[in-house]
């Protein structure tokens, strides 16, 4: 039997496993990936299963660890780096930005950057600081990065086996609040991983997010189902390329979206998404596309934590100006 | 010439009294180091990252330093350097505590730098801190706080080739503990000395008896007199080690034994320093059972203390954010009250 209950942990590991198993070229890096297995332990048991050639602890030194992987490509290889925590892809920002997206574009092709970065990423887990950030924006306004992000195991077995298959880099944001929750994976499921999902169909207003969040929107459909209010969630889940299709399709059933995200509120994704659907939805929207976002500060201690990533309460309150939203 | 190395004569050995005094603050720093474990235990703090071991670098460097005018650049392991700069350590503990994660201390007045959790990601400041001491015609040095996993970041290679150009008044204080998580040093540093790579930069070095805390005060005196000299940066490798688990979320027996640990650790820098004290007739028994009798009566008020640490106000994560505040901001956080009134 292919399906298994496992964890995002666990099923991250078992991607990492099958690729390596079915690719000679791939390589894992990173800080203590290796004997340690990662601080998340998605590494765990592969140095020993593929040698220490293919699974290998760095030195501290993320600029390095995206350098050397940008070398590595050019050699032929398909690495598979780590960066510690979210916060810690800031050093390695310049080689990411600089070189590891253009790389394909400035050798016209003869070196492609078969790179798949992962980042433990996101809040949730009263961390120290820069251990929880939300780069997304970041990242998908980089010309020459595709990125995406896993909202549960399936997800994440599924999207990270097909993210490191292909020749292009991709930086794969696993929701580290979401590490240890169990869920059925199938390891032969035929659902694409291209694209958004819908996670939970509904007809009244369309919530959209990705990681973390999904599972909050999964949450309130719940809450809001028990006042008549049927929401859908669309798990975005590729951040670039935007699934505009998907995104169009649902807003124009349920002519409203509210866009939830960890990241700050200026210039963050929500915007895209939220600019997307008024092209796409602009003769059906019955309301501006609402944004509930983290807000314009940096990402703040544990004590207030739950204050800064968008609620229950916030995105509720966001379902409900979409829905009283009267057009002049 | 380049300075092959730097020497370091007794000039600044402490004394009795000072050395009496190092005892103390090392056996409060170990108390609460292993409190501070504690307490994550009993779920008072999240997380918490131990020094245990590194008491005599921590303690050894800072009192070495002239609070008047010197400036500390700590990671997020330098409590001992904390204690002994006499930071009021319940705000030190609120980073830990989750409450603010620079800690709540005024680092202007305790002459620390906020806590810094990005590794390497103070080391460039503290360059840029003593060249401007020097700018203005003051007399304070840098001590730069960084470990062996540090060492390999660029920043550090910036550092110490802009800090020897400019002769900058700052001294590299790297404790070498023998890991950075679960990578040992011989894994991170390529020929397996920080030290050495000074002579690349024309600067000074030294590597020394970290756990020995009369070598450490003595060291970090003479670099410090020789960066406020003028004569430019100094690096002081001390060899020590994490005795502890990297973090309280840490699981040391993933990536060494128990055995090479007893064996790697050596003496314990605490039990070094009390064999001193009692063999040199500097402090007798009675002397070490009333530092330790202070130790866990600080540690009493201080858990009371953090445990009372009550969460800052939300407003705050808006106020900090600039000196004036966007309107878009101001709006987040008219938004955010009203919403949050609600709950
Ligand atoms: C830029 C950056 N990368 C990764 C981390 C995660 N991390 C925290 S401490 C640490 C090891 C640091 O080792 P070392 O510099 O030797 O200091 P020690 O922990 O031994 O005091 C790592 C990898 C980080 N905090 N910052
Ligand atoms: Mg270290």
């Amino acid at each position: 039997m292919s399906e298994q209950m496992m964890s995002m942990q666990q099923a991250l590991n078992r991607a990492l496993a099958d690729t390596l198993r079915n690719d000679p070229t791939a390589l894992i890096l990173g800080e203590d990936v290796g004997t340690l297995g990662g601080v998340f332990r998605v590494t765990q048991g592969l140095a020993k299963e593929f040698g220490a050639e293919r699974v290998f602890d760095t030195p501290l030194a993320e600029s390095g660890i995206l350098g050397l992987s940008v070398g590595l490509a050019m050699a032929g290889f398909h690495p598979i780096p780590e960066v510690q925590f979210d916060g810690f892809a800031y050093p390695a920002v310049n080689q990411i930005i600089t070189q590891l997206g253009r790389m394909n574009y400035r050798s016209r092709g003869v070196f492609p950057m078969p790179v798949t970065l992962r980042v433990p990423s996101f809040g949730g887990i009263r961390a120290p600081e820069h251990h929880g950030e939300s780069l997304e924006a970041l990242f998908a306004h980089v010309p020459g990065l595709k990125v995406v992000s896993p909202a549960d195991p399936q997800q994440a077995y599924s999207l990270l086996r097909y993210a490191a298959g292909l020749s292009d880099p991709v930086i794969f944001m696993e929701p580290k609040a979401r590490y240890w929750q169990k869920a059925a994976v199938d390891m032969d499921t035929t659902q694409s991983p291209l694209g958004a999902r819908i996670a939970r169909p509904g007809k009244h207003v369309t919530l959209v997010a990705w990681g973390a969040m999904v599972a909050r929107c999964l949450q309130v459909a719940e809450l809001a189902a028990e006042d008549g209010i049927i929401v859908e969630v669309v798990d975005l889940r590729w951040l670039k390329p935007i699934d505009e299709a998907t995104l169009t399709e649902s807003v124009t059933r349920t002519r409203r979206a509210v866009v939830v995200h960890e990241g700050p509120r200026t210039a963050g994704l929500g915007a895209e998404v939220a600019a997307l659907i008024s092209e796409h939805c602009f003769d059906t929207l019955k309301a501006p596309v609402e944004r509930v976002t983290g807000f314009d500060v940096p990402y703040p201690s544990g004590d207030l934590e739950d204050e800064y990533i968008p609620n229950i309460d916030r995105i509720l309150f966001g379902i409900q100006r979409v829905l009283e939203h009267r057009r002049g | 010439m380049a300075v092959q190395n730097f020497q370091v004569d007794d000039a600044g050995m402490p004394d009795a009294e000072e050395l009496r005094q190092l005892f103390t603050l090392m056996v409060t720093v170990r108390h609460l180091d292993l409190s501070a474990v504690a307490w994550q235990r009993q779920g008072i703090l999240p997380g918490y990252a131990p020094e245990l071991g590194q008491e005599a670098a921590q303690v050894g460097s800072a009192f070495a330093m002239d609070k008047a005018v010197d400036f500390a650049f700590p990671t997020y392991r330098e409590m001992g350097v904390a204690r002994t700069l006499a930071v009021d350590m319940v705000a030190y503990m609120a980073t830990h505590k989750a409450t603010w994660h620079g800690g709540l201390y005024d680092p202007k007045v305790s002459r620390l730098a906020p806590i810094q959790a990005v590794v390497a990601g103070s080391v460039l400041h503290a360059v840029g801190w003593a060249h401007g001491e020097r700018l203005a015609g003051r007399a304070g040095v840098a001590l730069s706080y960084f470990g062996d996993g540090a060492s390999s970041q660029g920043d550090v290679h910036e550092a110490m080739n802009f800090a020897s150009l400019m002769k900058a008044p700052v001294v590299f204080f790297v404790q070498n503990n023998g890991w950075a998580i679960s990578l040992p040093t011989e894994a991170q540093v390529a020929g397996g000395s920080v030290a050495a790579r000074a002579a690349g930069y024309n600067m000074a070095s030294v590597c020394i008896d970290g756990n020995d805390v009369a070598a450490v005060v003595n060291a970090t005196r003479s670099a410090l007199a020789h960066a406020r000299s003028g004569a430019g940066p100094v690096l002081i490798e001390a060899m020590t080690y994490r005795r502890g688990p990297h973090s309280t979320s840490d699981d040391p027996g993933r990536y060494r034994s128990l055995e090479a640990e007893r064996i790697d650790a050596g003496m314990d820098p605490l039990d070094r320093l009390k064999e001193k004290l009692l063999s040199q007739g500097i402090a007798d028994e009675q002397f070490i059972a009333d530092a330790w009798t202070a130790a866990r009566a600080e540690e009493e008020t201080l858990r009371a203390d953090v445990m009372a640490l009550e969460p800052r106000p939300g407003t705050e994560m808006f106020d900090y954010v600039f000196t004036e505040p966007t309107e878009a901001l101001a709006e987040q956080r008219r938004n955010w009250r009203e919403e949050s009134e609600h709950v």
